[in-house]
């Protein structure tokens, strides 16, 4: 479990999070939901450590990551894994070697053992026989699988996703979406998802926060969606004129 | 108060470089594989230049010298000096800067704004250390070779083209490159390598580092990386030649 206490994050004159305070559970997809530019990709950066708060906790099963000192935070890195937005595989590397990489990195495990691993990472996410491939040489939708294998291949605590699904096409960003929802059941862990995708919200979302403007404006679970009378939370949700069609129809 | 910023931000990256690394085996892999990039690669252009650069110095010097008071020895001796204190160590070196220090920029500045650097240090690992330390090493490494092989070539093609011109007579030229040879200048010579390897390799990567944005901010990263490193590479030179020579 992640828990997020007030948190305060400031680049220079601007204030990019105000107060914000999230717990993210054990086993379940946490999705953080805002407009473009509301400070969800600052808070997750926080979350695992690449900017460091202005104030306020964010406590991994209790411990406070952002007083920690650096040997006890890279201790807690190694238990997560994180999908960003453009995949970021080592170009240099094969899908392979991208996947083992953590495994060489922080297990004591030998080659035979950590090919074993990496295959069943592959498998998991559908990718079989693509160990040869450079990431330049697969598409889109792999090259998020192929992250996903790299994140999981450790069986990390925690797993981060940043925009899953940005570039992909809907059915591909179903895959996704569906692969993340799975993992986290699987393995037990805590995921959190950064969308602004409404789709992915209603297919995996288990608890959900809506950022403005870098504050928290809403919290709840995705029943809970439909039936809010929170302006700025039916403001983003219902921006389309298709869900604004659906919200009438039904 | 800019270059303040900078210095500091340069020396704070250099002291993570240098801390623990998570795992050498892993290191040893990525310093032979610079060794290969950084070094190996490099031998062509390296012999090329070195080639005709000493045909050129020992053509030019044989042609300024129209004086019977001026012995032809002169030649070689000229070349060789030139190589051993200055076009080997120094020259070479800068030229270098726009090869492999672009190189090193554009690199690590494509994985900064790919997000691959977060994603290396998400996964705990020193990412500054892990990039940067086994280009420092491989390039510390085999720059001397690089400078000691073009030190060869560059008095070899000035021995050629006297031969194949007849500037020069071969015995004259051997004799003159053997004139006066103080050891402690191929040693000046290493030094200062070794100190320039270590600034363009160190600077370069700074610049990829700390690069932001999109593509064009790389490009950017990389043509800073070129010229901050040659601008500290002329200044060192100044510093090492007074501290060593004079």
């Amino acid at each position: 479990m992640i828990e997020i206490k007030n948190i305060y994050k400031s680049f220079g004159d601007k204030e990019v999070l105000k107060d914000i305070s999230f717990s993210c559970f054990q086993g379940k997809v946490n999705i953080i939901i805002g407009q473009s530019g509301s400070g969800k990709t600052v808070l997750t950066k926080c979350m695992v450590g690449l900017h460091k708060p202005d104030s306020g906790q964010i406590l991994y099963e209790g411990k406070d990551f952002v007083s920690m000192e650096l040997e006890d935070k890279k201790e807690i890195r190694k238990n997560l894994g994180m999908l960003f937005q453009a995949s970021a595989l080592f170009d240099s590397m094969t899908v392979e070697e991208n996947i083992m990489f953590p495994l060489t990195m922080f297990t004591d495990m030998d080659r035979k053992a950590m090919l074993r691993r990496t295959n069943e990472c592959l498998e998991r996410v559908n990718l079989e026989g693509t160990n040869k491939l450079y990431p330049a040489e697969t598409s889109g939708g792999m090259q998020k699988r192929i992250a996903i294998a790299r994140a999981i291949s450790v069986k990390p605590g925690y797993l981060f996703c940043d925009e899953p699904n940005s570039g992909l096409d809907p059915q591909t960003a179903i895959v996704i979406d569906n692969l993340i929802s799975e993992l986290t059941k699987e393995m037990n862990i805590t995921t959190v998802v950064i969308t602004h995708d409404m789709n992915s919200v209603m297919e995996i979302g288990d608890h959900i926060m809506l950022i403005y403007e870098g504050e928290k404006w809403w919290e709840g679970n995705k029943e809970a969606i439909l039936r809010s009378d929170n302006q700025e939370l039916n403001d983003f949700v219902y921006a389309s004129n298709f869900m604004k069609t659906l919200r009438e129809k039904f | 108060m800019k270059i303040l910023f900078h210095a500091g931000r340069y020396f704070m990256l250099i002291n993570r470089v240098f801390s623990r690394p998570e795992k050498w085996k892993i290191y040893w892999r990525s310093i032979i594989d610079e060794i290969d990039k950084i070094g190996v690669s490099s031998l062509g252009i390296v012999a090329l230049m070195s080639v005709f650069m000493g045909a050129v110095i020992a053509l030019q010097t044989a042609t300024n010298i129209d004086t019977p008071l001026i012995p032809d020895y002169t030649v070689g001796f000229t070349a060789r000096q030139s190589f051993i204190l200055e076009f080997a160590p120094t020259m070479l070196v800068l030229i270098l800067v726009g090869k492999v220090g672009s190189n090193i920029a554009s690199e690590i500045g494509t994985m900064k704004v790919t997000e691959q650097i977060d994603a290396l240090e998400i996964m705990g690992v020193n990412s500054a250390s892990y990039l940067i330390l086994p280009k420092i090493i491989g390039g510390v490494f085999i720059f001397p070779f690089l400078i000691a092989i073009s030190m060869v070539l560059g008095i070899f093609g000035g021995w050629f083209v006297c031969i194949a011109t007849g500037v020069v007579s071969s015995a004259d030229y051997i004799y003159g490159i053997q004139y006066d040879f103080r050891p402690f200048h191929v040693v000046y010579a290493f030094i200062k390598t070794i100190v320039f390897a270590f600034a363009m390799i160190t600077v370069s990567s700074y610049h990829g580092y700390y690069s932001k944005g999109s593509a064009l901010e790389v490009g950017k990263s990389s043509t800073d990386a070129v010229v901050y490193s040659s601008i500290l590479i002329l200044i060192l030179n100044y510093i090492l030649t007074q501290l060593l020579l004079i």
